[in-house]
């Protein structure tokens, strides 16, 4: 690929959402602003090599565009609706007269594109796909990809949520102030499931999935920035936190990782490889959040990351802390799991004993018997408190259970320590 | 735009009630409508007899058929329903949150056909 060809293809990913946002919002039609967008893309790509860069290539492009839609609405057999945009149209284009685009700073509407994408009236699979779509500028293509689906069923998604953010009025707007914790919440929970699907798996190909943790924090950061900057908004402390969560799982990306690809485990990893300025800016942000009061999930989660972060080695970590941050999670969001990660710092400040004793309570039991994480916690508390023949069994039940190659490997090398020293007994 | 909002409850919950609790869900019904109305949302709306009452007709093979019901499975029936214009979805699930019967069952926001737009 030429140079110029490479900086038209970044110019586009970088501003797509901001050349959408503008485009959606005069044209009040996704897949109009869209198709005018891809086919200014062929004309930068013809244009530039010979005209040479643009000044302001966001303007450009999204000047362009408006009129590419402009003549995409006087080709086509138009009803009433479109009439009238198109008169709307030619109107603001007179006042906006050509050379001078770079004069012009187009107004910032992805806050407006970010709540339109994320509305719960939307699946949330639809939700993640149209925000990497609108947001990140990734093709279709590449999040059938990333999300490990065929091709025609994304691009099917993408349309069908299309369609109903037209066919049932889903408002291009930044939400009315009463109901912004609510949608803000989707948002949040939007871009944690982006970041999420990248970081989580242990499969698949890496490059493109890497580009969706990396997406996921861009957009959380401009997130952040917009929503400081829009009037009678104000700094979100679990928007702040998701961000810091994020930074600070994305600081072990390369030490999570063997040469084969396998994952390593959190105490097995060699923490120099963790980066300390994603670890530094995590822990910046959650400080911020925290003081402004006002406790989430995200920033309990990212207290959590960022006390393990903060280790030199497994043996420093503050495990009284922790047991306390889960405690205070479960109480906002119970959950079995978040109990059973409870269970284990408490194994680790007070003891096996009392892990166990957390552990053992016949509820939780019941609700995670098949989930082998509950069984190797299990085992690891009853091998630390000497029961090794107890321990045995729940290690071998763990594996039994466990999906993940890492995990397996780690346990089977757990079984035949106890089996060994139990031997030695 | 104008919006569908359908209104599903529990029927037997609904047969179950007190007079007084009877009282204050009519209450509540007219001031949910009286608020639409002076808002200027409001396009229409009807409360229906429970399905007990209810008919099914279908035409196979040019024969009517009428049958008994429909004996819905699920636990919460179609009992009334609003019309309302609305600038979107937005406005429209505010206004269906209003509405009384969203608190003990639920509403379906459908947007309904404009054929006059192009």
């Amino acid at each position: 690929m030429s140079e110029i060809a490479k900086i038209v293809e970044r110019t586009f990913r970088e501003e797509s959402g901001r050349v959408l946002g503008a485009l959606i919002s005069t044209l009040g039609d996704f897949d109009l602003a869209e198709d005018a967008l891809q086919e200014t893309l062929i004309t930068a790509l013809e244009r530039w090599p010979l005209d040479g860069i643009p000044l302001n290539p966001a303007a450009w492009v999204t000047t362009v565009a408006r009129r590419k839609a402009i003549d995409r609405l006087r080709r086509a057999k138009i009803g009433a609706r479109k009439q009238a945009l198109l008169l709307e149209l030619l109107r603001t284009e007179q006042t906006d007269q050509e050379p001078d685009v770079d004069a012009h700073p187009i107004p910032d509407e992805r806050l407006k594109l970010i709540f339109t994408c994320c509305h719960p009236a939307l699946a949330l699979e639809a939700q993640i796909a149209l925000t990497l779509r609108t947001l990140g500028g990734l093709t279709t293509e590449e999040i059938a990809h990333a999300f490990l689906v065929p091709v025609p069923t994304m691009a099917q998604r993408l349309t069908r949520a299309k369609n109903k953010i037209r066919e049932a009025g889903i408002p291009y707007q930044v939400p009315p102030i009463p109901v912004i914790p609510e949608r803000l919440e989707a948002v949040l929970k939007a871009l944690y499931l982006i970041f999420n699907e990248g970081y989580a798996a242990t499969s698949g190909e890496g490059l493109i999935r890497q580009e969706l943790c990396a997406e996921a924090i861009r957009l959380t950061r401009v997130l952040i920035e917009l929503l400081a900057h829009e009037p009678g908004l104000c700094e979100d402390a679990e928007a702040l936190g998701l961000l810091a969560l994020m930074l600070l799982h994305d600081a072990r990306r390369t030490a999570r990782v063997d040469a084969d690809g396998e994952l390593i485990l959190l105490d097995e990893q060699d923490r120099s490889l963790w980066t300390q300025p994603e670890i530094e800016e995590g822990v910046a942000l959650l400080d911020r959040a925290l003081l402004l009061r006002r406790p989430g999930p995200y920033q309990i989660q990212a207290a959590i990351s960022a006390l393990h972060a903060q280790a030199a080695q497994p043996a420093a970590t503050d495990w009284h802390q922790i047991a306390a941050l889960y405690g205070s999670l479960a109480r906002l969001t119970p959950s079995p799991v978040i109990e059973l990660n409870r269970a284990v710092a408490l194994g680790m400040a007070h003891g096996p004993l009392y892990g166990l004793m957390v552990l053992d309570q016949r509820q939780l039991a019941d609700e995670l018997g098949d989930y082998h994480l509950f069984h190797a916690a299990r085992a690891d508390l009853l091998r630390r408190a000497g029961w090794l023949t107890e321990a045995k069994v729940s290690y071998a039940h763990a594996l039994s259970l466990c999906q993940n190659r890492a995990e397996q490997t780690f346990l089977r090398r757990r079984l035949i320590e106890c089996t060994q020293a139990a031997l030695l007994d | 735009m104008r919006y569908l909002l359908l209104i599903y409850n529990n029927e037997t919950a609904n047969t179950q009630q007190t007079p007084a609790e009877m009282e204050a869900e009519m209450a509540a019904y007219n001031a949910f409508g009286e608020e639409g109305a002076k808002a200027g949302v409001l396009r229409g709306g009807e409360a229906l007899q429970p399905t007990t009452t209810a008919t099914t007709v279908s035409v196979r093979n040019g024969k009517i058929i009428t049958t008994d019901g429909p004996f819905a499975e699920t636990k919460e029936q179609l009992g009334g329903y609003y019309v309302v214009d609305c600038a979107n979805l937005d406005e429209a699930i505010q206004w269906g949150a209003k509405i009384p019967g969203a608190t003990k069952g639920s509403i379906e926001v459908r947007p309904i056909w404009d054929f006059s737009q192009g």
